[in-house]
C-alpha cells in the first residue's frame, strides 16, 4: 500500500501541469457554456420552444442527446457538454490511465519499478487512484462552475458526477486495454474505438429505437443521469460499479500476464523489407498508414451519416419555429445548408486534430539511426508532413463525397457530390495552418511540441465561447477557423483559403528552417 | 598517413553542462581507433558531433575532409553509424530495418547482408518491439557492416551483447580493418578496446587525456611484478616502487617502467625462483586517469 502511494505521487509529480490543465479546461467550457446559455433563454416559453425544437431534430439529438426537461434552463445549458463534452471527458480518461499504465511498460520505467520491492498490483493501482482523484475533482469543479454560473445546485452536482462517471468508465476500460495491447498507442486506439461506438449505440437509442440500448453505453449512462431534469442519482450506483467491475478485471489481467507483454499477441513479419521501402516518405507512409486507413474510414462513414440526415433538418425546423438557434451556430441562408456548413467545419477541425497528430510524427520519429543515414533534414521533415498535408485533405474529400453522394441521393440532385466536395475542401487551409504551427514549433522548440494542442484547443474555444462571451472581433480572429468560408449556403470567398494556405506555407518552411539549425534530441 | 576525422578544441554545453571541454581526437585512416572513457565522459555527444547530429559550439571538426555540420547528408554517405541506445520502429520487423537503412545508403549488399544475419544469429522476422536491447544493436550493427560506408562510428556496440555475439563482433571488425576501413570504437569495456584497437584516445569529463598506442601509453605506466627470490632483499629505498609487499622471499610490487632494468639487477644478485610479470591492463590505465584524482 505504502509503494502504491509512492507510484501515485510520482505519477501527480509528472502530470503537475497536464492534470490542472486539463481539468481546468473542463470546467472553463462547461461555466462558459452555461453562463453563455442562460441569459438567452430567460423565459419558460423561450426554453420550451428551444427544446422541443432541438428535440425534434434526430441530427441534433443523435450529436448531442435529448433534453429531457423542456422547461429547465440548466438542461438546455448542459446538452453539449452531456454529449460531446461527455466523450472528451472520455478521451481525457483513456490518456490519462494508458499515459500511466501502458505507456510507462512499453517505455521500459514499469521494469524499473517492478524491480524494486513494489508488489505486481501496484502500478496498475496507482494509476487507477489517480483517475479516481482526477474525475472526483473534476466532478466537485464542475458543479462549482455551473452553480457559480447560475444553475440550480442539485443538478450541478449531478452533472459533475455523470461527468466523473464517464471518465471512470472509460479509466477502467482503458485499464483493461492496456493489459491486452502492447504499445501504448494501440491502447488509446482501441480505446478510443470502444468510445466511438458506444457514442453511435447512444446515439442510435436516442435519434431512433430501442431505447435500453442507451443503457449499454456508458455515454449514455452519463446523459442518464438527467442533470436538472430529474438528478437520478442512483445511476452513479452503475457507472461505479462498472468502472470497480473493469478496474478488477484489470488487475486479474495484469497479475497474470508477464512484464511488457499483451495478450493480443505480435505476429512474425516478412524478412526483408517490400521493394518500395526505401525512401523517408515510404518509412512515414509505412509508419503512418494504419491510423490513416481508421480516420479515412471515420471520415467517410461520418460524412454519409450526416449527408443523409441533413435534408431531414429543415422540416423540423420550420415546425419549430427554433430558427435562429442553428443559425447562430453557422451558417446563413437554407437550414439543410446552414446544418452542413456546421457539421463541416465541425469536421474540419477534427481534420486539423488528425493533421497536427501526424504531424508530430516528426518529433517521435526523430530517430539517430534515420539521420545518420543520407537522409537530409528537409527531406525527413518533409516525409510526415507529407503525410499530415495530404491526410487532411483525403479525410475532407472523403467526408465531402460522403456528405454530396449520400444528401445527393436523398434529394435526387447528383450535383451535391461536387457542390459539398467543394465545401469540405474549403476547410482544409485551416487545418493545414495548425500542420504548419506544428511544424514550426517542432523545428524551434521542440520541448514544449504538446503545446500544439492547447494552440487548437484554445483557437476552438475562441469560435465556440468568443461570440457569446463578447469576445473583440479581433481576437476571435485570430483563429484560422474563424476565416473559413461558410461553405454550403454563403458566398464563397476566394482570398482567406489562399492566404491560409500562403501562412501555412510559410510556417512550414520556418519550422523546417528552424529545425535544419538545431540539435537533434 | 591521411587522416578520418580530426576534432581540436572541440566545445560542446547543453545549459550549464559544458559535455566537451576542448577536446582533441585524431583517426587516421585505416585503423581501429579506441574511443574510452567512464560513462558522461562526452563519447557519445563526440560522435553526434562527428555525424552532424550536433553542432558544435567551438573547435574544428573534419571527418572524410568535410565539415559534419554542413555536409551531413552527403558524407552520411560514407559513414555508418551505431547508436549507443538503438531506437527502432517498433512495427517494423528486424529484417525490414536492415534493408530500409541499406537502401538509404543506396548500395546495398544482399550477400554480406544474408552472412551477417546468420553470423549474428539474428531472427530478422520478429516485430522490432519484441527485440532485447541486444538484437536491436545487432539490427544496427548489420546495417552498418552491411554497409561499404569508408567510416564506421560505433558507440559502445557490445552493450548487451553476450560473449559468443561479442567475439563474433571481435572478428568482424578484424575483417573491416583488413578491408581498409576506418574504425571509430567508443566503449568503457577496456578488454575490447584492448583485443581489437590499434590506436586509443582516453577522455574524461570532455577532455582527451591521453592519446597514442596502447604500447605508448604503457610507456607511462607501471609493470606490476611478482616473484620469489633465493634470499630476502629491501627493495622499499629503490626508486619508482609502488605498492611494495614482501613476505619472506616472496615480493609482489608495481615498479615504473624507466626502473625496471634496476629492479632486476636487484633480484638478480638476491637469486630468482619464479618470476612473474605483466604489462597494466587498460583497467589500470582507467584506474590511473580515473582513480587519482576523485
Amino acid at each position: 500500500m505504502n509503494a502504491t502511494l509512492q507510484l501515485v505521487r510520482l505519477a501527480l509529480r509528472r502530470d503537475r501541469l497536464l492534470l490542472p490543465a486539463w481539468i481546468l479546461t473542463f470546467v472553463v467550457m462547461a461555466a462558459g457554456s452555461a453562463a453563455a446559455t442562460v441569459p438567452l433563454f430567460p423565459t419558460e416559453s423561450s426554453r420550451i420552444l428551444a427544446a422541443n425544437g432541438m428535440n425534434a431534430m434526430p441530427s441534433l439529438v443523435a450529436l448531442y442527446g435529448k433534453i429531457y426537461d423542456p422547461t429547465s434552463v440548466g438542461a438546455l445549458a448542459i446538452i453539449k457538454m452531456g454529449g460531446l463534452g461527455a466523450a472528451l471527458v472520455a478521451v481525457f480518461a483513456i490518456v490519462v490511465m494508458v499515459r500511466h499504465t501502458r505507456a510507462d511498460e512499453q517505455a521500459g520505467r514499469l521494469e524499473l519499478v517492478g524491480a524494486t520491492p513494489v508488489g505486481r498490483h501496484a502500478p496498475l493501482a496507482a494509476a487507477v487512484l489517480v483517475a479516481l482523484g482526477a474525475n472526483v475533482v473534476l466532478a466537485v469543479l464542475t458543479a462549482s462552475g455551473l452553480i457559480a454560473a447560475g444553475l440550480p445546485v442539485e443538478g450541478s452536482i449531478v452533472f459533475g458526477l455523470a461527468w466523473a462517471s464517464v471518465g471512470l468508465a472509460f479509466s477502467g476500460i482503458a485499464a483493461v486495454v492496456s493489459q491486452l495491447t502492447r504499445s501504448a498507442r494501440a491502447a488509446v486506439g482501441l480505446s478510443s474505438m470502444v468510445l466511438g461506438v458506444v457514442y453511435v449505440l447512444r446515439a442510435i437509442a436516442d435519434a431512433a429505437q430501442p431505447e435500453w440500448l442507451t443503457w449499454l453505453s456508458p455515454i449514455g449512462w452519463g446523459q442518464q443521469f438527467r442533470p436538472y431534469a430529474g438528478n437520478r442519482w442512483w445511476v452513479l450506483l452503475i457507472t461505479v460499479g462498472f468502472a470497480a467491475a473493469a478496474a478488477a478485471l484489470a488487475h486479474a489481467l495484469a497479475v497474470r500476464r508477464d512484464l511488457g507483454a499483451g495478450l493480443l499477441a505480435d505476429r512474425e513479419g516478412p524478412a526483408t523489407a517490400a521493394p518500395s521501402l526505401r525512401s523517408p516518405l515510404a518509412l512515414a507512409w509505412r509508419l503512418q498508414r494504419g491510423p490513416l486507413l481508421a480516420w479515412a474510414a471515420s471520415f467517410l462513414l461520418l460524412g454519409l451519416v450526416f449527408g443523409n440526415i441533413s435534408s431531414t433538418v429543415g422540416e423540423f425546423f420550420d415546425a419549430q419555429g427554433a430558427r435562429e438557434l442553428i443559425t447562430a451556430l453557422g451558417g446563413t441562408s437554407r437550414l439543410t445548408d446552414a446544418f452542413l456548413s456546421f457539421e463541416l467545419s465541425m469536421t474540419g477541425v477534427i481534420a486539423s486534430v488528425y493533421g497536427v497528430q501526424a504531424a508530430m510524427r516528426l518529433r517521435g520519429e526523430e530517430n539517430e539511426l534515420l539521420l545518420a543515414a543520407p537522409v537530409g533534414r528537409a527531406r525527413y521533415a518533409l516525409s510526415h508532413l507529407t503525410i499530415a498535408v495530404l491526410g487532411c485533405a483525403l479525410l475532407m474529400a472523403l467526408m465531402g463525397l460522403g456528405a454530396g453522394i449520400a444528401h445527393g441521393a436523398q434529394i435526387g440532385d447528383p450535383g451535391q457530390t461536387w457542390r459539398l466536395l467543394g465545401a469540405a475542401l474549403v476547410q482544409l487551409p485551416a487545418a493545414w495552418v495548425l500542420v504548419g504551427i506544428t511544424t514550426v514549433v517542432f523545428g524551434a522548440a521542440p520541448r514544449v511540441l504538446a503545446g500544439v494542442w492547447a494552440v487548437l484547443l484554445a483557437f476552438v474555444l475562441l469560435g465556440e465561447l468568443g461570440p457569446l462571451l463578447k469576445l473583440d472581433p479581433w481576437v476571435m480572429d485570430l483563429s484560422p477557423f474563424a476565416h473559413t468560408p461558410k461553405l454550403p449556403g454563403a458566398a464563397m470567398e476566394v482570398a482567406p483559403p489562399v492566404v491560409l494556405t500562403g501562412i501555412a506555407l510559410m510556417a512550414v518552411l520556418a519550422g523546417v528552417t528552424a529545425f535544419r539549425r538545431r540539435d537533434l534530441g | 598517413m591521411a587522416t578520418a576525422i580530426s576534432v581540436s578544441g572541440l566545445v560542446k554545453s547543453f545549459g550549464r553542462t559544458r559535455a566537451l571541454d576542448g577536446l582533441d581526437l585524431d583517426v587516421a585512416r585505416g585503423e581501429v581507433h579506441g574511443f574510452l572513457g567512464p560513462n558522461g565522459a562526452g563519447k557519445t555527444t563526440t560522435l553526434r558531433i562527428l555525424l552532424g547530429l550536433l553542432r558544435a559550439q567551438a573547435g574544428t571538426v573534419g571527418v572524410l575532409g568535410g565539415d559534419p555540420w554542413r555536409d551531413a547528408a552527403e558524407l552520411h554517405r560514407r559513414i555508418a553509424y551505431v547508436p549507443g541506445d538503438v531506437t527502432l520502429w517498433p512495427n517494423l520487423t528486424g529484417g525490414e530495418i536492415i534493408d530500409l537503412l541499406g537502401r538509404l545508403r543506396g548500395r546495398a549488399d544482399a550477400g554480406r547482408r544474408a552472412a551477417l544475419v546468420e553470423r549474428f544469429e539474428l531472427d530478422p522476422t520478429k516485430k522490432a518491439r519484441a527485440y532485447s536491447t541486444g538484437n536491436r544493436q545487432k539490427v544496427a550493427l548489420i546495417a552498418a557492416l552491411a554497409s561499404d560506408a569508408e567510416l564506421l562510428l560505433l558507440d559502445e556496440p557490445t552493450l548487451g551483447m553476450d560473449p559468443l555475439m561479442e567475439s563474433t563482433f571481435r572478428d568482424c571488425l578484424a575483417e573491416e580493418r583488413r578491408a581498409g576501413r576506418t574504425v571509430l570504437l567508443s566503449s568503457h569495456i577496456l578488454a575490447e578496446v584492448e583485443a581489437v584497437c590499434d590506436r586509443v584516445t582516453i577522455i574524461r569529463a570532455g577532455r582527451t587525456v591521453e592519446t597514442g598506442t596502447l604500447s605508448d601509453l604503457r610507456h607511462l605506466t607501471r609493470t606490476s611484478v611478482k616473484a620469489e627470490l633465493v634470499i630476502p632483499i629491501d627493495l622499499a629505498g629503490l626508486p619508482g616502487v609502488h605498492d611494495l609487499r614482501a613476505e619472506g622471499t616472496t615480493v609482489s610490487l608495481q615498479i615504473d617502467a624507466a626502473h625496471l632494468d634496476d629492479l632486476l639487477k636487484q633480484f638478480a644478485a638476491a637469486g630468482v625462483r619464479s618470476l612473474s610479470s605483466h604489462p597494466p591492463t587498460l583497467e589500470e590505465l582507467f584506474l590511473r586517469h580515473y582513480g587519482e584524482r576523485r
